[in-house]
């Protein structure tokens, strides 16, 4: 109950007129970032950071999160509206809320991500303001072992998903581990794939290969589809905005199982990637309505969306308690922390609980001004569609270029993201999936160091991945997800031994 | 060999010039400061306080952009750097990786393509263990080690870098044997230590205070020839300045610091350098900087000119040794 008292306090601290038009400003600048594919959150809170050098840390880490959560919401606008997540972690969104886009629904599509999104936000917060010191505890247990069973289970949830072959699936996962071990190696200290490029030497961005598989891939489909977008007929009403918000409670299942996911993976350092692909996964197999995922389903949007932001306010947690980010995000602000004056770690709560609880108190109304101010936009956003292509066309091109430059300031990233444009169109062309090379490219390095880590503390035995109850119920959990499907088939064959001839 | 002598003599003539043609150069654009690392950080920390500080004291007529190019361990950074010969508006900031980078990966770009402006501290690695672990000081600790050889897991930042070369160095001296577990930065390796996943690490002060203040990890020794500044207390029973040398401590290593330095594109004129060098000096004068300098409880040191020259001399041919007895050079 100290916790409470604490966050009132906090309230107090973050509830004065200026910290709210902060916020505002913050979520303003966020969304624009956000829309914009390849500037994204981190880049736009480090252009923000020389600004916050000369104000007090309390304000200044208010504009900056207000920022983070603002730019989330941005990500998801562009996933629905143009099939181009502005953020990795809402690449999961595009599954159903473009669909839905497309069939004249983007208002509801709007409306559910962003309430869903919220809602995901809320949860994720709370649990920091109820568990904070227990979950400290807890991510102290989580070694290279365990983070390649988090990531193992991200995987495995994302497998058997989908219309495409499993064949195709593996051979698209496949490339984006390839594509992910571009560049220095943790482990061995060497370069990899590079080919005597020095520009490879910083291996190869996700967030070029989103803007280029999805981006221009999209784009170049549209052209040859007959240059127009299907939403054009979307009308855009006001009232659509209110009658899709009462339809929330409907997911409350999804909300709740998608909120759990979230925050498990922000804690554990999944993060907002894994988080979305894994619930999107997740609500596909656990639905009554499977067929309608990939068509539109509003449960696919609302899953991923909730998942995302609970990850990604809870990731706020491990930054502040054990000082290491969740996030790419996360990282710029800890740097920013540092130049304030204050040391991220287990002390932080203890020396400086005016900035930990006013931080925490700005959260909650952080996420609840985004809330208001994004679904005022939809309209707006809506409306978009209505332009025609020959306008709206080459205005994507030229942000997609903007966003692809902004990643790195480097030439060669437009290249590159011209290449992943017509890799994209190949890919939908061909009916292969683009999501898993994707999860595959965001966390492929990330579970290979985990793996090779483990590896060098085991002295190359695999058994350190049973060798705690922790690490083994995570494998267990990632072998059943992973092998599910293929089992509950063989024993459906079983049942009529005549058909399973064939198989065995 | 030759070449690196002249670079020296070369640059060591414009030193001492420098003092005369102070005046005649200022930056007439925008300056680019480009930082080897990711945004958060330690090279990345130096080079933002190092901006806030010029931008407070109006130490610089003209405005500054931070860009990171931290890809590769900063390789990219320092490539981009060299690229850009002849330009006086890009500083670069990074560790001595500027100079060790290119032994143990291919690389497309040599030190002596850079020019060196000023080293602005000296940041410190410490020999940490669990809190709770039953060792007293470093001595027992390593004989714990010698006892039970390559089952001790030493944590630490990337591969090749500063960790595993002391902890190479710790083995030759001591004879004990760890297995080195790279991750991706000194944080990481303290929470790991923390959590009890490794058995010590040898990370820099900033690294290790939070969890050390939270009574999770404990200094044992400090790899410096003294010990450090600082006797406000952090712990209940210690502060800074009450941790042993490693020499005092019975590890016979008597120094391993990792400078932060400063540099600029090759070819460019000897009054641009000095121009920085005496920038730099000032901010390292301010209480700003004094500040940082005490929070990470780095050491304060301010080279240039031949005094910088003799310290990456010497530290390149320490480092180089370690990395022809381990076999790390690439040819």
């Amino acid at each position: 109950m100290e916790n409470f008292a604490s966050l009132l306090h906090g309230f107090g601290v973050a509830l004065t007129t200026y910290h709210v038009m902060l916020m505002m400003v913050g979520v303003l600048l966020g969304i624009l970032v956000g829309v914009l594919p390849g500037l994204g959150a981190p880049n736009g809170v480090s252009l923000l950071l020389p600004l916050t050098f000369t104000m007090d840390p309390v304000a200044a880490i208010i504009l900056l999160t207000s920022m983070y959560w603002g730019a989330l919401f941005g990500g998801s606008t562009t996933s629905i509206l143009f099939n181009i997540p502005g953020e990795p972690s809402s690449v999961a969104t595009t599954f159903d809320g473009y669909p839905m886009a497309r069939q004249g629904q983007a208002t509801q599509a709007l409306t559910l991500a962003f309430l869903s999104a919220g809602f995901g936000a809320l949860v994720g917060v709370i649990l920091i303001t109820v568990l904070s010191t227990w979950v400290a505890k807890f991510a102290l247990r989580f070694s290279s072992p365990e983070y390649f069973a988090v990531y193992f289970l991200a995987f495995a949830s994302f497998i058997g998903l989908g219309a495409a072959s499993p064949f195709k699936t593996i051979v698209s996962m496949g490339l984006g581990f390839a594509f992910a071990s571009v560049g220095m190696d943790t482990v061995s200290g060497g370069l990899r794939l590079t080919y005597g490029f020095n520009e490879l030497l910083s291996g190869i961005s996700f967030l070029i290969a989103v803007i280029g598989l999805f981006g221009i891939g999209e784009l170049m489909l549209t052209m040859e589809e007959g240059l127009r977008f299907d939403g054009i007929r979307a009308r855009v009403r006001i009232g659509d905005v209110f009658r899709t918000i009462a339809t929330l409670p409907r997911y409350w299942v999804t909300l709740l199982r998608s909120s759990i996911i979230g925050c498990w993976m922000g804690i554990t350092p999944g993060g907002p990637t894994a988080a979305s692909f894994m619930s999107y996964g997740l609500a596909k197999r656990l639905s009554r309505r499977k067929e309608g995922f990939g068509q539109g389903e509003p449960e696919g949007v609302v899953a991923p969306e909730t998942a995302d932001h609970a990850a990604g306010s809870s990731a706020i947690l491990p930054m502040l308690a054990l000082g290491v980010p969740g996030s790419a995000t996360a990282a710029v602000m800890m740097g920013g922390l540092m130049i304030w004056g204050l040391n991220p770690g287990p002390m932080l709560f203890v020396e400086r609980p005016d900035f930990v609880w006013g931080l925490i108190a700005s959260m909650y109304l952080g996420n609840i001004v985004a809330v208001l101010m994004v679904l005022a936009t939809i309209p707006l956003f809506a409306s978009i569609l209505r332009i025609p292509f020959a306008i709206i066309g080459p205005v994507i091109v030229v942000v997609c270029f903007i966003g692809a430059y902004t990643v790195a300031g480097r030439p060669f990233d437009l290249w590159l993201a011209l290449a992943f444009g017509v890799v994209g169109y190949l890919f939908k062309k061909l009916d292969y999936p683009i999501a898993p090379l994707v999860l595959a490219m965001v966390l492929g390095d990330k579970a290979e160091d985990a793996f090779r880590q483990s590896m060098i503390m085991s002295r190359g035995s695999l058994s350190i991945f049973w060798s705690n109850g922790l690490v083994a119920t995570l494998m267990l959990i990632g072998l059943a997800l992973a092998f599910g499907p293929l089992l509950s088939t063989a024993l459906g064959r079983l049942v009529k031994p005549k058909a399973s001839s064939a198989v065995a | 060999m030759l070449k690196k002598t002249s670079w020296l003599v070369a640059t060591a003539v414009a030193v001492t010039f420098s003092g005369l043609a102070q005046a005649d150069w200022k930056p007439t654009k925008p300056v680019e400061f480009v930082v080897t690392s990711a945004p958060g950080g330690g090279t990345d920390n130096f080079a933002r306080v190092v901006q806030s500080i010029i931008a407070k004291h109006k130490l610089m007529e003209q405005s500054i952009v931070v860009t990171n190019k931290g890809g590769g361990s900063g390789a990219e950074g320092f490539i981009y750097t060299k690229v850009a010969t002849g330009d006086s508006h890009k500083l670069t900031f990074g560790t001595n990786n500027a100079y060790l980078l290119p032994y143990v990966a291919k690389l497309a770009y040599k030190p002596d393509e850079l020019t060196p402006v000023a080293a602005m501290a000296l940041d410190e690695f410490l020999l940490w263990v669990k809190a709770d672990a039953p060792y007293k000081d470093a001595k027992s600790y390593i004989e714990a080690v010698k006892a039970k050889p390559d089952t001790f897991k030493m944590g630490g930042s990337q591969s090749k870098d500063t960790d595993q070369t002391l902890t190479s160095l710790i083995q030759d001296a001591t004879g004990a044997k760890f297995i080195y577990v790279p991750f991706q930065g000194g944080g990481a390796a303290g929470v790991q230590l923390a959590g009890g996943h490794i058995d010590s690490n040898t990370n820099n002060p900033n690294e290790n205070a939070g969890q050390w203040k939270a009574g999770a990890v404990t200094p044992l020794c400090v790899f410096s020839p003294t010990r450090l500044q600082g006797s406000a207390k952090v712990t209940a029973t210690m502060g800074w300045s009450d941790i042993p040398t490693c020499k005092e401590a019975g590890i016979p290593i008597d120094q391993f610091q990792m400078p932060r330095t400063v540099w600029l594109p090759g070819g460019v004129p000897a009054e641009a350098v000095a121009f920085y060098a005496d920038v730099l000096k000032k901010v390292s004068e301010t209480p700003e900087w004094k500040e940082y300098i005490e929070r990470t409880s780095q050491t304060d040191k301010f080279l240039a000119g031949q005094d910088l020259k003799t310290f990456i001399a010497a530290d390149d041919a320490k480092n180089r040794k370690v990395f022809e007895e381990e076999g790390w050079v690439v040819r």
